[in-house]
């Protein structure tokens, strides 16, 4: 909540926000953008604290345009505080340096961000709302108001109205013959549509889950037809880009030191362990770890045999010469990271059907195994102290 | 707008020197009394409370008022409603057609002329005496600056009663009506929302052929309606039906057109009307007020977009 503060006796308080205002539905709008984006399906979830339901404080609180101009008014003045108090310019502070500033004033050990003091502008702090919808004489200023959602349904008759255009548009060519069948390659790629989070925080407005779906069937009817440059402007307004993940195996580029031998670097974890690898297109199957070699440093046949296996699966193993460094983690950890970075390594001197088989087999994923922790109440972290019948 | 507090609700003028063929029963006598504007009435037009503040006006202006309100109403047609169609006009948008004898409601029987092939003829002398009727009072209603709402459930012509009613400047909703959105307004709406003065229905049945519940809720806010009704609907609650085809497209073309037309029309002669009195009221009191419309000419109206059908224009008596 807002919390007032006077600060070195400047005759003016200004707000510090302690605890990002944002409504819960952002919060979420934003994880299931990310959710959507990593396209896993997960369950909904919501703060599992049940309390009393408390009716006034379920109702969303409506606050006067008088009231967030007063509170834009203090944040600039605040802001100009602020960069005095910084020795800084305060026609040129920016947001980044109130981020800043107040990280620097306020330090604060808390775990959860959104709990850290912050200070930003009124209008990301406190939600959206409506102006009253109608003038003096009572007349409501839209003309889809007596429906209830005017910003969706006007959205809607927009967008229909362009598709009506369009099909005219392609009518009047048809009858004078010049229709071409053009099928266009959309730059679909790389974006979304809009969330229903998204759109309702750009409209204003609640939707339900069919508006949403009427609403997305329209614009990708409206795509599925050859439309002019605005049209396809209006579409574009309700996409975002995501960021595609590459699902290649990233290839190590091939180096040459002095004596013209091509090698190539990489790096491997597996528990605490880390290892970086330097493999040398010819060899004769020598193997340094950490400047010593792999039969002594490894005297166990397992952790060998580890090593051993990508040239293996590979056909070359009296091929090529090893030279790593290791730290961290045990000799089973070690020998793991190992491995995985000169797999990693090999990929550049391989070809790609065979880079897909070692993906396949298992050599080029990390282990994500990491050691359980021990939990009270329990001998380790799975095992449960002897139960006693009595 | 300037905020005058009357006592009653304001008069339809449906039945001011016209036929009083067939104005709604059970909503005349309420309406019948004297005419007043202005946007706060205690009646259940808007679900304001009475904390309304009186303002208190100079005289004068008050008499220019109701002069101004007055006026239209000493004439038959003041808006001139005559020459927006003819029965040919409805007759070559095909208005006259009803759906098969199957889907006859009884309560439509009066204003079918006759069966063919087993498909309902509608009475065209009976539908261009309703629509006279109909168009002379929403154009009473935009003159007292009115709220008019279209409402429409089918989705072949919503985008175009949407877009009839954002060109004469009225609301529309074309769209799955919400239970108590007449009856809830307070709290659908807003706190102080003013309801709409009439609503005017391009289809009266909804998607499922039922009645709209419109039709019903707005009997009960005693909002009057103007209402299309096909043969298989039912005129009961409408305050002024008009008995048309409400399937074919030229057919609600043409009532989407007429409507858009007396609309403007009626509010341009509004603008008119206050210029008029407001120079008069400078040069001094005792001034003449100002005449009726003058009958057609096509110049008369040019901020109409639709002018007068082609063939009518030789058969106008100009005076």
């Amino acid at each position: 909540m807002a919390a007032p503060c006077v600060f070195w006796g400047a005759a003016v308080s200004y707000r510090l926000f302690l605890g990002g205002r944002v409504s819960l539905a952002l919060r979420q709008g934003v994880w299931k953008a990310a959710a959507a984006e990593l396209q896993i399906l997960r369950l909904r979830h919501t703060t599992g604290v049940t309390a009393k339901k408390n009716v006034a404080a379920l109702r969303r609180e409506t606050y006067t345009v008088d009231f967030i101009k007063k509170q834009i008014e203090e944040f600039n003045i605040g802001k100009r505080h602020l960069a005095n108090m910084m020795g800084e310019d305060p026609e040129t502070f920016t947001q980044e340096d109130i981020d800043r500033a107040i990280a620097y004033l306020f330090p604060s050990g808390l775990f959860e961000k959104q709990a850290r003091p912050i200070m930003k502008h009124p209008e990301q702090i406190f939600p959206k709302q409506r102006a009253i919808q109608w003038g003096e004489d009572g007349r409501p200023f839209h003309f889809l108001f007596y429906t209830g959602k005017q910003s969706y349904y006007s959205l809607m008759h927009e967008a229909y109205g362009k598709l009506l255009d369009v099909e005219k548009r392609q009518n009047q060519l048809q009858a004078k013959g010049l229709f071409s069948e053009k099928t266009k390659t959309k730059d679909l790629i790389g974006s979304r549509w809009l969330i229903k989070e998204e759109l309702e925080e750009m409209l204003v407005e609640k939707l339900s889950d069919q508006d949403y779906a009427q609403f997305i069937r329209l614009l990708e009817r409206l795509l599925t037809v050859e439309c002019s440059a605005e049209e396809e402007e209006f579409v574009q307004r309700f996409r975002r880009s995501v960021t595609v993940q590459s699902r290649k195996q990233l290839i190590e580029p091939l180096q040459y030191d002095g004596q013209g031998m091509a090698f190539s670097t990489s790096e491997g974890k597996r528990k605490s362990a880390k290892a970086e690898a330097i493999v040398y297109e010819h060899g004769s199957g020598r193997i340094k770890v950490n400047g010593i070699d792999y039969l002594l440093y490894f005297p166990v046949t397992q952790d060998r045999e580890q090593l051993m296996f990508p040239f293996h699966f590979l056909d070359r193993l009296g091929k090529h010469d090893v030279t790593c460094t290791v730290s961290g983690g045990g000799r089973s950890s070690q020998a793991g990271a190992i491995r995985l970075a000169m797999a990693k390594a090999l990929c550049s001197f391989v070809t790609e059907e065979e880079v897909e088989w070692m993906r396949q087999a298992g050599l080029l994923t990390a282990d994500p195994r990491v050691r359980e922790r021990k939990k009270p109440g329990q001998e380790g972290a799975r095992r449960k102290f002897t139960w006693k019948k009595r | 707008m300037r905020l005058i507090l009357r006592e009653s609700p304001w008069e339809t003028t449906g039945c001011v020197g016209l036929a009083r063929g067939v104005c709604a029963g059970p909503l005349r006598p309420r309406l019948l009394q004297s005419a007043t504007p202005g946007r706060a009435r205690p009646s259940g037009r808007t679900l304001a409370s009475a904390a309304t503040p009186a303002v208190r006006e100079p005289e004068g202006s008050i008499d220019l008022n109701d002069r101004i309100l007055n006026e239209p109403l000493k004439h038959s047609d003041f808006f001139n409603v005559k020459e927006l169609f003819s029965v040919r006009s409805l007759f070559d948008a095909r208005v006259h057609l009803g759906h098969k004898a199957g889907c006859r409601h009884r309560f439509m029987e009066p204003y079918i002329f006759g069966s063919r092939l087993d498909q309902d003829i509608i009475d065209l002398e009976q539908t261009a005496a309703h629509l006279r009727l109909a168009l002379n009072f929403t154009a009473h209603v935009a003159y007292r600056k009115g709220i008019i709402l279209f409402v429409g459930r089918n989705r072949q012509f919503s985008h175009l009663i949407e877009t009839t009613a954002r060109d004469c400047g009225e609301y529309a909703h074309t769209r799955y009506f919400k239970g108590g959105l007449l009856t809830n307004a307070p709290l659908l709406l807003g706190p102080k929302v003013r309801l709409p003065d009439l609503i005017i229905f391009l289809h009266t049945l909804n998607n499922v052929f039922e009645p709209h519940v419109a039709v019903r809720d707005a009997a009960k806010m005693q909002i009057p309606t103007v209402g299309v009704v096909d043969t298989n609907c039912n005129p009961c609650l409408i305050t002024y039906p008009v008995p048309g085809n409400d399937d074919s497209p030229p057919s609600v073309h043409l009532f989407c057109r007429l409507f858009q037309t007396i609309i403007n029309r009626a509010k341009q002669k509004r603008r008119h009307m206050e210029a008029l009195y407001r120079l008069q009221g400078q040069e001094g009191p005792g001034a003449r007020g100002g005449g009726p419309a003058h009958p057609p000419s096509l110049g008369a109206y040019p901020g109409d977009r639709s002018s007068p059908l082609p063939e009518e224009s030789g058969s106008h008596a100009c005076p």
